[in-house]
């Protein structure tokens, strides 16, 4: 199962890049949640005909990749991984939509073409923003964060036992993978028929391994909710960043930087 | 006057399937003991150990640990006298950094953030894991998982560790690391254990089940002397007091190769022998 190895290497690679430090990665997790909130807000409330718009997130996304030295790459291979999904849900908005918007020279390009590509880019902005939000704070902190800014406790510890037993999971069902191919020739054998029974023996195997950790849990008195000590306090400059951040881009969502640019190019040129 | 620390009476437990884990099972255990519970696969090993932190509630009997029976309401007092160490570290483990987990524990406890902090580094002191602090679990090697599990389990300060297999999956420098680390502590043992090696090194009293019964209680020395007992227990003399198998396959010797050999002999005191 190639798929899944390397998903569970690239899921290796994002705990590498959480570990590096950066200005970005220094920043407190909670003002970064925040800020990331507040970009995704801002990304998806536009309207579904705009595009020119959304391209000053688009930089702000690149500075922030950049200062946090997240590489492009691992970006975009996580970008193209997901894409096909926001395909799949703007593929009819050409055939639904014909209703011509914009001429660029003899093309007539439809509404459908313009929002489906809208989409596309607010899907990039946003998984990409998610996905820079992880890179730079590693995924425990986030969910630490997130329970500090309110979420619901049982929340937070759901999301922490999934992260940790991930990698367990992972590694048991590559070990029941593995011995059905030893033991499968000429692709007989690996075919839905042997399948179903495996993932069904890897659902008992789950659920008996739980029962035993919420026994070790138990043991060491867990009464419902995970403490941790706590994070740092935040100072005057998460705040200044948090206010800094949070002003630019609601100036970004507020006027239309390239249009306005535009026509002030155009004011100069006539 | 009663001076056992552990005392198991007449306890039975039988699962929801029919099974009869465990039949009228009565044990006690001196505080400072070590007691070994050997026996062949399904036996009850583990069925017995998971009532002693109350895992598992008595169905019959009584289990007294100190001089608190083990009842719903008392499971907080009992767990925190008894440490148990699971056999699979990765059911043990589960928060984000090796520091965090063994923080868990305490902090539970609802200790001061100074006393958890000075437990925790304690704690990975005394298991030579102080390196391991923020590395997440999931990244450690097996040994290591089990040396973070322990000071899980000591971060708590118990009075008896419970351990199941401790020393499986391990290489044999890492069980003897763990060996040796275990015969350092001060609790109470119970270890329940297929190595009977082990046992020979840490255990002075080993326990016998057979079919969720016990077949004999005493001193490990006579234990491991009684062929007959082993054999209908499914198990098998520890391996440095079995005969050399190279030199016993040459034939008869005159006098056995240095290091070589050393036949078992029920005077020598095996498990001194080997703590050097």
């Amino acid at each position: 199962m190639p798929t899944i190895e390397s998903a569970f290497f690239e899921l290796h690679r994002l705990d590498h890049l959480a570990a590096q430090d950066s200005v970005i990665h220094r920043l407190d997790a909670r003002i970064k949640v925040l800020i990331i909130v507040a970009f995704l807000v801002c990304v998806i409330s536009f309207d579904k005909y705009e595009i020119a718009a959304m391209l000053p997130f688009a930089l702000f996304l690149i500075v922030v990749l950049g200062l946090g030295g997240i590489p492009s790459g691992f970006v975009i291979n996580k970008l193209i991984l997901v894409i096909p999904l926001a395909v799949l849900i703007g593929l009819f908005n050409p055939i639904y939509d014909q209703q011509p918007l914009m001429q660029l020279g003899a093309v007539t390009i439809s509404g459908g073409w313009i929002s489906l590509f809208s989409l596309l880019l607010r899907f990039c902005l946003t998984v990409g923003a998610v996905l820079a939000l992880i890179a730079t704070t590693g995924f425990n902190t986030v969910c630490m964060a997130l329970e500090q800014l309110g979420m619901p406790a049982v929340f937070a510890v759901q999301l922490l036992l999934l992260y940790r037993y991930l990698f367990v999971l992972v590694e048991e069902g590559q070990r029941l993978d593995r011995a059905r191919k030893l033991r499968s020739f000429q692709g007989r054998g690996l075919g839905m028929r042997a399948f179903a029974p495996l993932i069904g023996n890897l659902l008992l195997r789950t659920l008996d391994r739980s029962q035993r950790i919420h026994l070790a849990m138990r043991c060491r008195g867990f009464d419902g909710a995970i403490r941790t000590c706590r994070l740092r306090r935040l100072n005057s400059r998460d705040v200044l960043v948090l206010v800094v951040a949070g002003g630019v881009l609601f100036a970004m969502r507020v006027f239309d930087g390239p249009s306005l640019l535009g026509r002030f190019v155009t004011g100069l040129l006539a | 006057m009663n001076h056992s620390l552990v005392e198991i009476q007449d306890l039975t437990h039988t699962y929801p399937d029919g099974t009869e884990a465990v039949h009228r099972v009565s044990l006690r255990i001196r505080n400072g003991e070590s007691v070994a519970v050997v026996g062949a696969n399904g036996a009850g090993k583990s069925t017995l150990l998971l009532h002693l932190n109350g895992s598992l509630i008595p169905q019959n009997g009584t289990i007294r640990v100190g001089d608190v029976h083990i009842t719903k309401a008392t499971l907080s007092d009992i767990r925190r006298t008894v440490g148990m160490i699971f056999q699979d570290p990765d059911d043990q483990l589960f928060m984000p950094t090796v520091a965090e987990d063994v923080a868990f524990g305490p902090i539970s406890l609802g200790l001061a953030p100074e006393e958890v902090e000075r437990r925790v580094t304690a704690a990975l002191h005394q298991v030579h894991a102080t390196h391991l602090r923020d590395r997440p679990p999931y990244k450690l090697s097996g040994g290591e998982k089990r040396l973070a599990a322990i000071a899980t389990v000591l971060a708590m300060t118990p009075d008896i560790l419970v351990m199941d297999e401790p020393s499986s999956n391990l290489d044999p420098r890492a069980r003897r690391a763990l060996i040796e680390l275990l015969a350092g502590f001060r609790q109470t043992k119970i270890i329940a254990t297929h190595d009977l090696d082990l046992v020979l090194d840490l255990c002075e009293r080993t326990v016998v089940l057979r079919e969720g019964r016990i077949m004999a209680d005493g001193p490990t020395s006579d234990i491991f002397a009684a062929d007959r007992l082993l054999a209908e227990s499914h198990l098998e003399k520890p391996l440095r007091l079995q005969a050399c198998p190279v030199c016993s396959r040459r034939g008869p010797m005159t006098a056995p190769l240095p290091g070589f050999g050393r036949n078992s002999n029920p005077d020598e005191p095996e498990g001194n022998r080997a703590r050097q």
